[in-house]
């Protein structure tokens, strides 16, 4: 699954210094369960299922504060997005049904996660 | 026909495990000429030079290989080994059967194969090989010192009292270097001036050293022991003779509108200035650039005031020429620009400083006379937040790849003389990793955290803003908890990259000195030979060659100081015989050698030459064999195969080949 992650996101976490600019950087970082610096060390580390039920990953903003800032060129934000792709494309998800989109819509949901849903289910 | 004797070298198990050293002497016993082949486990030592030795009498040898590590390593001990034996030392080849063959195999078979292929290239290479004597060149017993900072003096008094004579090339007005703005130091906390200025003084007194303040090399050329150094002395329009330092001018001038470089701009200076108190030499200089009388011809002012009639409006620059035996580069630092770091508002708010600026509002000769005030309202600060590695340790377009090394250490001497001083104010360190290796250094750190209650948060700062109250906020976090930090502040100090000084690449051209991608000096080795460049004659010294503190540049200019003196020691230099020479029957004197030649060592005469029985002058490329560095540029450029390289002609690196794909 790391691998996932990482070929998804062309992303080699392994570059990450463990600095927390990414997460010093933020303007989500409050709402967040897991923090942007913590995705490239759970990635390397495995610990992707922790990922793809994080609240994190629809919190995120995709504003590219951390990729702008991080002095790596790690990339958080692409991580973050690689999981949530990898969320909306998992085949049987039981959390993305049509019906429960609208009660999902909050103002801060990236549109490009709510386009990935419907691209998904116009197959 | 040659006699050649070939040696194959275990090098313990570096390479008798990954290449079968019997198979290997067996395969190159019938080559031709080889009249002698043996392995042995250590070939370099006592015994192995003596089995060479042996060999060479009794097979009455003309030649040998030896097949062993890098001829970087050892060629220059089987030469002397062979020479000892009665051959002429350039009749011996290396066979690098370990860099290039054991180190980098793994399967057993193949590797053999390749060194047998290998030593087939030396041994077709040898039948080739003529005698060769090396020449002889004179040492100008002379070095030159390029910066005066701390490297550059300590080189210069080294050499200097070792009993030759030096000068020392400054670009600036003093000598002392970033030393000279510095207020305490660490690890001990000892005053930089009470440290620094009995050194300056040392150099500008001294029988052997005379500097050159003021003053930037123009050209360079020559070889070790013989270069020939153009420096430009720039006009400061003030006679160094007559001028007493009284700094009456400094303070009458007018023109008080530009900043002061050595207060890091934070306050102005005049147009003719002294930049401190305890400045080598202690002379007055004009900025022409800023100077009322040479814009519109009027004020002269100091002149007037000058009561040693120093000021001289019509002074030129002054160009010397002197020959060296040795150079020293200590060309030093400067601060990395942080303007790029928009998101900690450098350029926006006064009380984001550098930790120069810090070194200089905390000095008695500072701006604020060494009262820690906020630079925005001169008020006296109540938290203090420092980031570390501001613009270290990235691998972005805003970032060095490398560790500044000096910062933790300056950022923990900081907050302690901040809390020592001025208990009542908060200091907070943001910091990626604390690096304090070195003699008392961690112990220094640790001291800053559990004695001055130096608050040390583990995490990056993202942004820094004003806030309503005209304080700034800083917003980091801190990774140990994993918690966002907010933090009302008076200051922030970066503790920002260093990088080589602007204009040392233009320093390195001059030089044929080679460079890294960062722009520091490149030592000939990392480990073996770290005060050296790689081009013969040069030495390194200080913050020129990589970032370190004060006891390091000055073991490193010692070093390099001892390196020079074990040069001007010498009267002659042996030179390779290893230079390029033109067939003059071949050579249609078309200029391309010349402009391939990055040393300069090619020129052309008119030379009457006996064509076949026809006599006639011809243009022909002649090569100084002193400058001549042996690179071989020349040979692959030459349109007519005029050039060749001694001990690399042209037949002999084509027998290589040749064996290699026989
Ligand atoms: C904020 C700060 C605090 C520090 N605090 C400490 C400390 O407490 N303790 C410690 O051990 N170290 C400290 N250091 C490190 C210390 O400053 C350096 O180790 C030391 O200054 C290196 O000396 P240098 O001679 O190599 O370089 P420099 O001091 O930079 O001297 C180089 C000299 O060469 C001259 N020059 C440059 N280019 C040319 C040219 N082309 N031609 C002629 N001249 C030229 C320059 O004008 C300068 O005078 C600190 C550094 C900083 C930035
Ligand atoms: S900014 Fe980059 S290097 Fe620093 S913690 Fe975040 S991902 Fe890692
Ligand atoms: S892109 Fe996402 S993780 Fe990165 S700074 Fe913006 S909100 Fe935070």
């Amino acid at each position: 699954m790391s691998e996932d992650i990482i070929a998804i996101s062309g992303i080699n976490p392994r570059q990450c210094m463990k600095c927390g600019k990414c997460s010093a950087t933020c303007p989500a970082f409050e709402e967040m369960d897991i923090h942007p610096h913590q995705f490239a060390s759970m990635v390397v580390e495995g610990r992707i299922d922790e990922l793809l039920a994080s609240e994190s990953i629809w919190k995120c903003l995709s504003c590219f504060a951390c990729v702008e800032r991080c002095p790596r060129s790690v990339e958080p934000a692409k991580l973050i997005e690689a999981v949530r792709v990898s969320v909306l494309r998992e085949r049987g998800g039981s959390f993305l049904s049509p019906d429960e989109i609208p009660a999902k819509l909050d103002p801060e949901l990236p549109s490009q996660a709510i386009a990935a849903a419907f691209r998904k289910y116009r197959k | 026909m040659q006699r050649i004797g070939v040696f194959v070298c275990w090098c313990g198990s570096n390479i008798a495990a990954t290449v079968d050293v019997d198979a290997v002497v067996e395969a190159v016993k019938n080559e031709p000429g080889v009249c002698h082949a043996q392995n042995y486990q250590y070939m370099c030592s006592e015994a192995g030079q003596g089995l060479i030795k042996n060999a060479i009498k009794e097979h009455n040898l003309t030649g040998i290989v030896v097949c062993s590590c890098s001829p970087r390593m050892h060629e220059a001990t089987f030469r002397k080994t062979a020479e000892q034996a009665g051959l002429n030392p350039y009749m011996v080849e290396i066979a690098n059967i370990r860099e290039h063959c054991s180190w980098i195999h793994k399967d057993k078979k193949e590797a053999t194969e390749k060194a047998v292929i290998l030593a087939r290239a030396a041994i077709a290479k040898v039948n080739l090989n003529t005698p060769l004597r090396p020449g002889e060149s004179m040492v100008t017993k002379r070095a030159l010192v390029i910066g005066g900072g701390i490297a550059g003096i300590q080189s210069a008094l080294d050499i200097a009292d070792a009993g030759y004579p030096v000068d020392i090339v400054e670009k600036s007005p003093t000598i002392g270097g970033k030393m000279a703005q510095l207020d305490k130091t660490f690890p001990t906390l000892d005053c930089a001036a009470c440290i620094l200025t009995p050194k300056m003084v040392e150099a500008a007194q001294h029988p052997n050293i005379n500097i050159y303040s003021y003053s930037e090399v123009e050209a360079v050329t020559g070889f070790v022991g013989n270069f020939d150094v153009k420096i430009k002395k720039k006009a400061r329009f003030v006679d160094e003779k007559k001028c007493t330092g009284c700094a009456v001018c400094t303070a009458k001038c007018p023109s008080r509108k530009g900043g002061n470089e050595f207060n890091c701009n934070l306050d102005n200076r005049g147009a003719i200035y002294i930049p401190f108190a305890q400045a080598v030499p202690n002379v007055a200089c004009i900025d022409s650039t800023r100077c009322i009388h040479f814009k519109t011809g009027k004020c002269g002012i100091c002149e007037k005031s000058c009561s040693a009639g120093a000021v001289n409006f019509d002074q030129k620059d002054e160009i010397i020429e002197q020959k060296y035996g040795a150079i020293v580069v200590a060309t030093g630092f400067q601060i990395s620009d942080v303007t790029k770091f928009d998101e900690f508002q450098y350029t926006k708010h006064p009380d984001v400083i550098t930790s120069l600026e810090l070194e200089r509002i905390m000095n008695a000769a500072g701006p604020t006379k060494g009262t820690l005030l906020r630079m925005s309202n001169k008020e006296h600060p109540k938290d203090i937040v420092f980031i570390q590695c501001v613009g270290s340790r990235g691998n972005t377009c805003r970032d060095k790849t490398y560790c500044s090394k000096i910062c933790c250490m300056y950022t923990a001497k900081h907050a302690m003389l901040i809390r020592e001083k001025y208990p009542d104010v908060n200091v907070h360190v943001f910091y990626i990793d604390v690096r304090t290796p070195g003699k008392n250094f961690d112990e220094f750190y640790r001291r800053a955290v559990e004695q001055y209650n130096v608050d040390y948060i583990k995490g990056m700062v993202g942004k820094v803003w004003e806030n309503e109250e005209g304080r700034l906020t800083v917003q980091g976090v801190d990774l140990l908890s994993n918690r966002r930090i907010m933090l009302d502040t008076d200051m922030v100090v970066l503790a920002a990259a260093i990088e080589p000084s602007e204009g040392v690449r233009n320093i390195a051209t001059m030089l044929t000195a080679s460079i890294d991608t960062n722009d520091f000096l490149t030592e000939a080795h990392p480990k073996l030979r770290p005060v050296e460049s790689p081009t013969a004659g040069v030495f390194l010294s200080g913050v020129c060659q990589g970032p370190k503190d004060i006891p390091e540049t000055v073991s490193q200019a010692g070093a390099a100081a001892v390196k020079v003196v074990g040069l001007l020691a010498k009267d002659k230099l042996v030179t390779s015989p290893c230079t390029a020479n033109a067939n003059e029957l071949m050579c249609n004197g078309c200029s391309t050698c010349e402009r391939v030649c990055p040393y300069g060592a090619i020129d052309y005469i008119d030379k009457e030459v006996n064509d076949h029985g026809k006599r006639e002058v011809r243009r022909i490329a002649r090569v100084n064999s002193a400058l001549c560095h042996g690179c071989g540029a020349c040979t692959v450029a030459c349109p007519s195969g005029a050039m060749d390289l001694q001990g690399f002609s042209n037949r002999q690196i084509m027998a290589e080949v040749d064996a290699i794909c026989k």
